[in-house]
């Protein structure tokens, strides 16, 4: 059998993502895939060695748009673990109820750009349209819809009154009922399953030992969130990670959809437990020598910075792996024997982000 | 830092990695840094979220081991390594010489001041 070697990206009407796959088919059969990146890498990790630490923020929450609050936090979090910094513990679940909601928009855009894939536009638009309300939250309390900047070293810099707090609790709500509504179609539909069930299968073992993170983990059955960890608010709730044992594109795209309902109910935890007190707390001086490895949970997994403190208010190194660079081995392992016409769906079940993998 | 560290040399570090594997650990990532004139390398793992971190301190301008023949998925993170630090790895299994995230003709490595390399051909 003749070898057909396919360019897959970086720009493709089905992904909307600028990643380069080389990929070498027989009979429309993939058989095998090497992945090209660098289209839009931007270096962002050098940067520390000009901006502040106080500044570093703003260029890490720029890492990616759609987890920015994640990434803020995460940084934010590795700096005051750095400087022995005790953040007040309604600056973490103010953290916590942004980050969540952030979770669950990403999960939106995802569930709707999945359904795309596989053409089904009304369930597409179904999707972002719910995903506008958690939108519509962001803006009226954080002043942006995207990336809401409300991290500061040592604390937030934006509060919620009760008029918001019960304002967004009503918005969930509405969420959460109509994302229930969509739940049938992603989950149960003939056309859907037709497309993701038994599609891009990983197993437990693969997916352990290819270092996957976030969905595409629990998906092939490993019950590993990062949020199990406790780090800052998630210490005060109740939490339990979500788990599908097919691992499969259908397995991913029901953890994540489930991921939704999930955030939702941790922001209500979180805003039932908001106690009264400070924002933030005052910082002095620059962060010390030493080093930081800390890890924290974004919509497509585990996110990891290591950082070096010199005493000086530049760090020595800031080294950040986000979940889509973890999730391109497993993606290199669920491509060969897959249809041609499967690719897109394989590529979107991981959710990637080349803008986090390229920071 | 959180979890413990295990110091490891050339010669150890493929075999201490085979460890971690038997052990059932998952390969995180890698973090570097630069200590004078050397390169730090932090293989960090991780089991039932508990982390461990193998730290190797090797010159840069000699090839470190790869252990992408044990855990596969370390290529793309030696890959990174080589743009970054243009460190070169031994028995690399998908080897991008330097042109993972940069392009043939870049020839300032991005972490290493002052530091010119050949454009690739």
């Amino acid at each position: 059998m003749a070898t057909t070697v396919i360019p897959f990206g970086p720009q493709h009407p089905v992904l909307p993502e600028p990643v380069h796959l080389t990929l070498k088919v027989e009979d429309e059969i993939v058989k095998e895939a090497i992945p090209a990146l660098g289209y839009v890498h931007r270096g962002l990790e050098k940067l520390a060695d000009i901006r502040d630490f106080h500044q570093m923020i703003n260029v890490c929450e720029r890492v990616c748009g759609i987890c920015s609050m994640i990434h803020g936090t995460c940084y934010s979090e590795s700096i005051e673990e750095l400087m022995g910094i005790e953040v007040t513990d309604r600056a973490k679940l103010l953290r916590v109820i942004w980050s969540e909601l952030h979770r669950s928009h990403s999960h939106l855009l995802w569930l709707g750009l999945f359904a795309d894939a596989f053409g089904f536009e009304s369930l597409f638009m179904q999707f972002w349209k719910v995903r506008e309300r958690i939108m519509d939250i962001n803006e009226a309390t954080t002043g942006s819809r995207v990336i809401v900047s409300v991290n500061v070293i040592g604390g937030v810099r934006a509060d919620l009154s009760p008029e918001q707090i019960r304002w967004i609790l009503s918005e969930i709500e509405i969420v959460e009922k109509e994302v229930k509504a969509i739940q049938d179609t992603i989950m149960n539909d003939y056309t859907v399953k037709s497309r993701t069930v038994g599609v891009g299968v990983m197993t437990k073992e693969q997916a352990w030992e290819l270092g996957a993170a976030g969905p595409t983990l629990r998906g092939s059955g490993v019950a590993q969130d990062m949020r199990q960890q406790g780090y800052g608010g998630y210490s005060f709730l109740d939490f339990e990670p979500v788990v599908e044992t097919a691992g499969d594109c259908w397995a991913r795209s029901t953890v994540r959809f489930r991921e939704v309902l999930q955030s939702i109910d941790l922001v209500r935890q979180a805003i039932a437990k908001l106690p009264e007190g400070e924002l933030a707390v005052k910082i002095k001086g620059n962060p010390p020598e030493g080093e930081v490895y800390h890890r924290v949970e974004q919509p497509r997994g585990e996110c990891v910075y290591y950082i070096r403190g010199n005493g000086t208010k530049n760090l020595d190194r800031l080294r950040i792996r986000t979940p889509t660079f973890a999730n391109i081995p497993p993606l290199l392992a669920m491509l060969p024997e897959c249809e041609l016409a499967d690719v897109p769906v394989i590529v979107l079940s991981i959710d990637p982000c080349i803008s986090c993998t390229e920071r | 830092m959180q979890g413990k560290v295990i110091d490891v040399t050339l010669d150890t570090v493929v075999g201490e990695v085979m460890n971690m594997k038997n052990d059932g650990q998952r390969l995180v990532t890698f973090s570097t840094y630069q200590e004078g004139d050397k390169i730090g390398i932090l293989y960090h793992f991780d089991k039932n979220l508990e982390t461990t971190h193998l730290r190797l301190l090797a010159d840069m301008d000699k090839p470190i081991p790869s252990v992408s023949g044990v855990y596969f998925a370390a290529l793309l993170v030696e890959n990174e390594i080589r743009d970054q630090w243009n460190v070169e790895f031994d028995g690399l299994v998908l080897d991008f010489n330097r042109t993972l995230l940069l392009d043939p003709e870049v020839t300032q490595v991005p972490l290493v001041s002052n530091v010119k390399i050949e454009p690739k051909k």
